[in-house]
């Protein structure tokens, strides 16, 4: 349903990160929580980053928005463009021009992300008033329209009341109202269906994928939940320990996962096999300190096919086929017995 | 198949202020046998942990009973009856982090059911302590250390091992994996499996995973808004809903699957969850369902036994 049929002469490419690396200091030490992530993102299209709690997705999105605080967090290295624009660096204040207008975003929890003494409408008009300079009547107007927009039942009445008066679902909606409220470019939903009911969740990706096909608007989906990916995603970047691991559209992912860690993830997740043959492999072990990385591989350690070079060196991206990459040894062309699980781009002959 | 426990028309209501009452589980009858795990889904408010702590005497009863090995258990347990039956009946925990207190050691924590229950010294009681520990896959010499200095999955090893050291026959694990990383949720899940073999345990599995849920149970129960919509063997509930919000439930869960995913029609349900205060006359689940006919707003439909399709559904389909 995601993935339409291709209009790649409609798509432009909107943002551009390259190389990103955050780092925070704490008591214990420095972390380095994103240590070089690159990906764009181009207009209509929906990329999922996926991973694990603690692997840096959420980082990669809030810094590159403005977000986390700095100090203790310091954006180390790296770029991210917005249709050419430098977006990184920006103090909270000079960020507003691009966050909730140029790139909207939703959390995962809105029971806490929302003013709880504002009115739902107050919230949803700010952005406007703030951005596109409207009127408080006029604002609160269109906050009406945009709650319609996103699925509420009587939105006039809905517009007054406060958040403890909406339930789980309704908040999501309210939020996704006040985020698209600025025709943003990029609508970020970090973890936006985690904290609700599978019911509720088919409604608001419903919602999301709605909005999307109306205003053209690009996503960046931050989940786990490969299930969710599956559904909403065409690109999908797996993140571990910091890093991008593999790239690829979403079938490239799914069905030619050419990461260990990908197929790690999949074999750890019950699948719809009615046979029953399916066993759960879950991955032993745990992610890796980052306060003091890996030299080589994040996922050396828990990765059955590693051998010695994936502890001494950073492997680099393989490209397979495409623009689709993984970034593990087992790619190189002198990798010894490659196991047949992971997926290789044929010898070309 | 011997049954384990059983409970008769189970009802809880909590009353909330004058007047209103909220109905969180509703005549639920459902029997469990010896060694059989019985998947428990539905969405939050529908009533599962209430029903599962219910079982347990963690909740008083409104109405109805429970029978565990034949012997019926008490409306409102006294502290004697804790002090029987715990020994017997466990519980596991959805959120490891409160559910562990944060001032007791590792060692105090999983040690003082065996504390409270078993007549042995404090080195035995630190050997068993030990042993479990290292059972659940955790090291012995955590057992000086707090609750903090563990990861998510660690922790839920930790209230396992909690439940399990009194050797319970019976276990409620209330979403044991929902708070876990997908890695970490295949750990736990194989070892409440192994724990399930080697102990000969039984276990009503509480989650709203349902792809989770299909894979760990015998059998699958739904509820919705307090009281049980669809019983029957896991796979055949998943595969083969009867009830519409069976039906719904099963075909919201998106699959790891992107093709599944691309060919699949919206079926998102419109609305939401009522309030379990004002609970609609009739079949509850009436105002969203989309067959709902008239006699669905009047009377409310009993479980009945499909025969053939070894089923208990409670819907004015069938």
């Amino acid at each position: 349903m995601s993935a339409g049929p291709e209009t790649a002469e409609d798509r432009q490419l909107l943002l551009e990160v390259e190389g990103l690396a955050v780092e925070f200091d704490t008591y214990g030490g420095t972390v380095q929580a994103v240590r070089g992530v690159s990906f764009s993102v181009d207009s209509g299209e929906t990329l999922a980053i996926v991973g694990e709690s603690g692997c840096g997705k959420s980082v990669t999105v809030q810094s590159m928005m403005g977000l986390t605080p700095m100090p203790p967090g310091r954006i180390t290295a790296g770029s991210a463009r917005l249709r050419g624009t430098e977006i990184l660096g920006r103090t909270l204040i000079d960020g507003r021009e691009i966050r909730g207008s140029e790139i909207g975003m939703i959390f995962q929890d809105p029971m806490t992300s929302l003013n709880p003494t504002m009115t739902i409408g107050d919230q949803i008009a700010e952005p406007l008033q703030v951005h596109r300079g409207y009127s408080y009547r006029h604002a609160f107007d269109q906050a009406i329209e945009l709650l319609e927009l996103s699925k509420i039942p009587e939105a006039k009445k809905r517009a007054r009341q406060f958040p403890f008066e909406f339930s789980g679902g309704m908040l999501q909606r309210a939020m996704i109202a006040m985020a698209i409220s600025c025709k943003p470019a990029i609508l970020i939903a970090d973890e936006p269906t985690t904290a609700l009911d599978v019911t509720i969740q088919a409604q608001i990706l419903d919602l999301l994928q709605d909005l999307q096909k109306e205003t053209g608007m690009a996503i960046i989906l931050i989940t786990h939940d490969l299930g969710v990916v599956a559904r909403m995603a065409d690109e999908v970047a797996v993140m571990y320990a910091g890093k991008i691991v593999e790239h690829g559209s979403a079938d490239d992912v799914f069905y030619r996962s050419a990461h260990p860690y990908t197929l790690g993830l999949r074999a750890a997740m019950p699948t719809n096999d009615p046979t029953r043959q399916h066993t759960l492999e879950p991955i032993e072990g745990s992610p890796p300190d980052l306060f003091a990385p890996p030299v080589g591989c994040g996922y050396a350690s828990r990765c059955p096919h590693a051998m010695k070079v994936c502890h001494q060196h950073h492997p680099d991206d393989f490209f397979l086929i495409g623009d689709h990459f993984s970034r593990c040894w087992l790619h190189h062309s002198q990798a010894p017995d490659k196991p047949e699980t992971l997926y290789f781009r044929e010898a070309e002959t | 198949m011997t049954v384990l426990l059983e409970s008769n028309n189970l009802t809880k209501h909590f009353k909330i202020g004058r007047d209103q009452v909220v109905h969180a589980v509703d005549d639920v009858t459902l029997s469990i046998a010896e060694k059989e795990i019985v998947g428990l889904v539905g969405e939050s408010g529908s009533g599962k942990t209430t029903f599962g702590k219910a079982i347990l005497g963690l909740h008083d009863k409104t109405g109805g009973s429970v029978t565990f090995k034949g012997e019926k258990l008490p409306k409102k347990y006294q502290p004697r009856d804790f002090q029987r039956l715990a020994s017997r009946m466990q519980m596991i925990f959805q959120d490891p982090y409160s559910s562990l207190n944060p001032r007791m050691t590792v060692g105090e924590i999983v040690g003082e059911g065996l504390r409270l229950h078993s007549k042995e010294n404090a080195t035995a009681i630190r050997e068993q302590v030990a042993r479990w520990l290292e059972q659940v896959g955790l090291n012995a010499d955590h057992m000086s250390r707090y609750p903090h200095e563990f990861s998510g999955g660690q922790r839920q090893r930790i209230g396992i091992a909690r439940a399990m050291i009194l050797e319970p026959e019976f276990v409620v694990c209330d979403e044991p994996i929902s708070a876990l990383d997908v890695s970490v949720q295949a750990q736990v899940i194989n070892l409440l499996g192994e724990l399930k073999e080697s102990m000969g345990l039984t276990l009503l599995f509480i989650a709203h995973d349902l792809s989770m849920v299909r894979y760990v149970s015998d059998r699958m129960a739904v509820m919705y808004l307090g009281s049980l919509v669809e019983l029957g063997p896991a796979d055949n509930v998943y595969f083969d809903p009867k009830h519409p919000y069976t039906e719904i439930l099963v075909n919201s869960n998106p699959e790891p699957d992107p093709e599944t995913e691309r060919g699949r029609q919206s079926t998102a349900i419109k609305g939401e969850i009522p309030s379990p205060v004002n609970v609609p006359a009739g079949c509850r689940f009436a105002n969203r369902c989309p067959q709902a006919m008239d006699v669905c707003r009047k009377q409310t439909p009993q479980l009945i036994l499909l025969q053939d399709l070894d089923r208990q559904v409670a819907c004015h389909l069938y």
